[in-house]
């Protein structure tokens, strides 16, 4: 076999080749150390997680109240009313979302008030719970005597979904290809027709995974519900009383010192986080489903 | 004597040819579909088709050639008004149809959109099923029972040389067919409302060989039943399948004429150039 | 003319006329090797010329070769006139090489025979096809369909020109008897070198083809009568 000759070029290239070789391991390095570090900590969280609620998950989480101090009790009132506040939450902004975000990728795509209008959007979407939770405060609770509600809270939860499905709608809306706006349009079905059935139906998938994104996020908020919703120790099903929520009570009980008070914390903790990891499952399994479909 | 009447017969036959490759500039067979008179386009101040005076003969393909950004597709979207959806875009001048201006606020979009049917460069089956796609258009124009309904569909799909490959899978999803049976089944679609002038823009960019051959056959067939005017940056495609052809330059006409003189002897050099990819 | 774009297009087609002008060239010097060849009455110079038929058989098939090489690129409008001509005047100018080494295949059955006065004339007949032959190609290599058109139109004297020299043999071979075997071989070399004269036509007929993508009007004016002709 012949000896591989190497000129002068070739050994330059070779060391310049090792140095950008050394350059790339050690980037690669960081990068993974930094991904470790992330994910070590969110292993940690979960570990904490898990190690402290599940002992506490039961049975008598679904069916007992919230119990005072040093007694036995369970969740339900605040699961029930984080249910109702969360459902009433996207009931409200979901339609609201959908049709902005509808006129948003049709009517003001090409319009400065479309801008505008994102532009805003944007900033309600970052904005933080808590003012939207004052906001609600001054703007309904006050006006209605003070009277802390189950729909104060979900107004206040409906705030954090419409701008997710405002943006949702709006991006899924503006994927689908113009070809297929002008073809139905070409056919001489009316806009409104062709925005229903053939837009919304391309754009579906995506929508839903919007909303079930917005629910999971939403289910796990306490600062808005604080001035609205307020809690409620006792079992209600009343919208127009204040109502409990899992995260209220987490608030309250945990850092209470009252040894039972904090395993419900825990526990609470738990039973949010998987709801939300159930949902963000969901959502994603959607959209791969639908992103399979359409290639 | 004999001998001399031969050499004058031969003489008027070569005459004869000469005259008709030379004088077939303009249609003489076919009546005028539709023509468009001085008509001008702007794309918001940018003056996109400049002062087009163009005859599309009755049951003829014509197809329009010229490099990119000459305005052929512009030309083609102002044949539907299609461009009316956006906003900034300006088309002054006169198209008619069947002799009326469609350009005309007062002419009926409805009925624009019946007599004018267009496919785009990019097959766009909506996410419905199969008979869906074709039968949507159908359902907003004519109230037809089920029958009738099932009649048309059937009718586009083999007039979109199509309905063989998908009767038996009606029910399933356009979205599942390969691109060459999608852009059938928007031609299909096309085809559903009975138009008399189909708009093709750039219809086999997107597809391979074969499935651009099969279209090409389509085409062929249809322009027994319809106008066809076709947008194609591809010259070759534009000497099999038209019967006229007309080339832009930068928003003119520079020449329009039969598709036999327009490609083995065309009048104006820069026609020549650009067909021989010589241009620039 | 601008070039095309892409430039081994422009290559082909120019190796397509190098070859052209090459076959032309060397199908006007065996005309007039042929033509030498009979004056001079030397049948070995004879079989060169024969032999080198051969070479310009070989340049017509390379000519097909590009053609079809050309083919391949779709040409269109006066790309398609250029192969279209250049396979029709290959086609021509490998006839006229044809029948010039067959005018010198006919000079060694004459130099059987003492020499015919009708020599001469069908020097001149002959030194008149070459210089059409000339020119036709001058003005296909230099797109000048004006000389085309003036080649074209003088064909009509050699075919005068010939009529004439065939009146003559046959005369020739009334008087004499022992004539007519050399005449007859003179009267095939007349008739091939009218036959040259009418591929230089040929090949004018496709310069104007080239130039201007229509037929040449009006029909060529026949004078050729040999056909008709009676003494």
């Amino acid at each position: 076999m012949n000896a591989i000759v190497m000129t002068p070029r070739d050994i330059a290239a070779a060391r310049l080749y090792r140095r950008r070789r050394l350059v790339n391991i050690f980037a690669i390095g960081l990068a993974c150390a930094a991904a470790v570090f992330g994910l070590a900590f969110l292993g940690w969280i979960l570990w904490t997680l898990l190690s402290k609620g599940l002992a506490h998950l039961s049975l008598s989480l679904f069916t007992q109240d919230q119990p005072p101090p040093l007694e036995a009790g369970g969740l339900r009132n605040a699961i029930v009313g984080s249910l109702m506040m969360c459902g009433m939450g996207v009931a409200i902004g979901t339609p609201l979302g959908i049709a902005a975000g509808t006129w948003l990728a049709e009517v003001g795509n090409h319009r400065k008030l479309g801008t505008v209008v994102r532009f805003v959007n944007d900033i309600l979407l970052s904005a933080p719970s808590i003012v939207l939770g004052l906001f609600v405060y001054a703007a309904f609770v006050m006006q209605t005597g003070g009277n802390f509600s189950a729909i104060g809270g979900a107004l206040a939860l409906a705030f954090i979904v419409l701008p997710v499905v405002v943006r949702t709608t709006d991006e899924m809306l503006r994927l689908v290809p113009v070809q297929m706006r002008e073809a139905a349009l070409s056919l001489g079905v009316p806009q409104w027709k062709v925005t229903m059935q053939v837009l919304y139906r391309s754009a579906l998938p995506g929508i839903v995974t919007g909303v079930l994104l917005a629910l999971a996020r939403i289910s796990g908020e306490t600062a808005p519900l604080l001035f609205t919703a307020f809690g409620n120790e006792f079992f209600s099903l009343d919208v127009t009383g204040a109502m409990s929520a899992v995260p209220l009570v987490m608030y309250k009980f945990a850092g209470s010192g009252y040894e039972n008070w904090e395993h419900l914390a825990w526990a609470g903790a738990l039973l949010v986080t998987l709801f939300v990891l159930a949902v963000s499952l969901v959502a994603r399994t959607l959209l791969l489903r639908n992103k399979i479909s359409n290639d | 004597m004999t001998h001399l009447t031969r050499i004058d017969a031969m003489n008027d036959a070569r005459l004869a040819v000469a005259a008709s490759v030379r004088d077939a500039i303009l249609p003489t067979d076919a009546p005028v579909k539709i023509a468009a008179r001085d008509l001008n386009f702007w794309y918001d101040r940018f003056h996109a088709v400049k002062h087009i005076n163009l005859e599309v003969p009755e049951k003829r393909v014509t197809a329009l050639i010229g490099p990119s950004g000459c305005g052929k597709s512009t030309l083609l979207r102002v044949f539907n008004r299609i461009y009316a959806l956006y906003p900034k875009l300006e088309a002054k001048g006169e198209v008619l149809l069947d002799g009326e201006n469609i350009l005309d606020p007062k002419y009926p979009m409805n009925r624009l959109r019946s007599k004018v049917g267009m496919v785009f460069q990019k097959p766009v089956p909506f996410p419905m099923t199969i008979y869906e796609n074709v039968a949507y258009g159908i359902r907003h124009h004519e109230k037809l029972n089920k029958a009738d309904l099932d009649a048309r569909v059937e009718l586009a799909l083999r007039q979109a040389a199509l309905w063989d490959e998908v009767k038996d899978k009606l029910k399933e999803s356009g979205l599942g067919l390969s691109g060459g049976q999608q852009q059938r089944l928007c031609i299909a679609r096309a085809v559903a409302l009975k138009p008399d002038v189909l708009l093709l823009d750039e219809p086999t960019s997107a597809l391979d060989p074969i499935s651009t051959s099969r279209i090409e056959q389509l085409v062929e067939e249809l322009k027994r039943d319809f106008t066809i005017m076709i947008v194609t940056h591809n010259m070759q495609q534009a000497a099999r399948v038209s019967d006229y052809t007309a080339f832009m330059y930068l928003g003119d006409l520079v020449e329009h004429g039969a598709t036999e003189q327009i490609f083995s002897n065309p009048v104006k050099q820069q026609t020549e150039d650009y067909i021989t990819g010589r241009f620039g | 003319m601008n070039n095309h774009i892409v430039k081994s297009y422009d290559d082909e087609q120019r190796v397509l006329l190098d070859e052209l002008i090459r076959m032309g060239h060397m199908s006007v010097a065996q005309l007039e090797a042929a033509l030498d060849v009979v004056e001079r009455r030397d049948d070995k110079a004879a079989e060169r010329v024969i032999g080198n038929d051969d070479a310009i058989d070989a340049l017509e098939q390379q000519v097909n070769h590009d053609v079809i090489r050309l083919i391949r690129r779709g040409p269109l409008a006066g790309d398609l006139r250029v192969i279209l001509a250049a396979l029709r005047v290959a086609s021509d100018i490998e006839r006229i090489g044809d029948l010039a080494a067959n005018i010198a295949k006919r000079s060694m059955a004459l130099n059987l025979a003492p020499p015919l006065p009708h020599t001469r004339g069908l020097d001149a007949l002959g030194r008149m096809a070459a210089r059409q032959v000339r020119e036709v190609l001058e003005a296909y290599v230099q797109r000048d369909g004006e000389a085309a058109l003036r080649v074209r139109a003088s064909d009509a004297e050699l075919d005068t020109l010939y009529t004439g020299l065939f009146r003559e043999l046959l005369t020739y071979m009334m008087e004499d008897a022992r004539a007519i075997t050399p005449c007859t071989h003179l009267l095939f070399m007349a008739k091939n070198l009218e036959r040259i004269g009418d591929h230089a036509t040929n090949i004018a007929e496709n310069v104007w083809f080239l130039i201007h993508g229509e037929e040449l009007m009006p029909p060529r004016d026949k004078r050729d009568e040999s056909s008709t002709t009676v003494v």
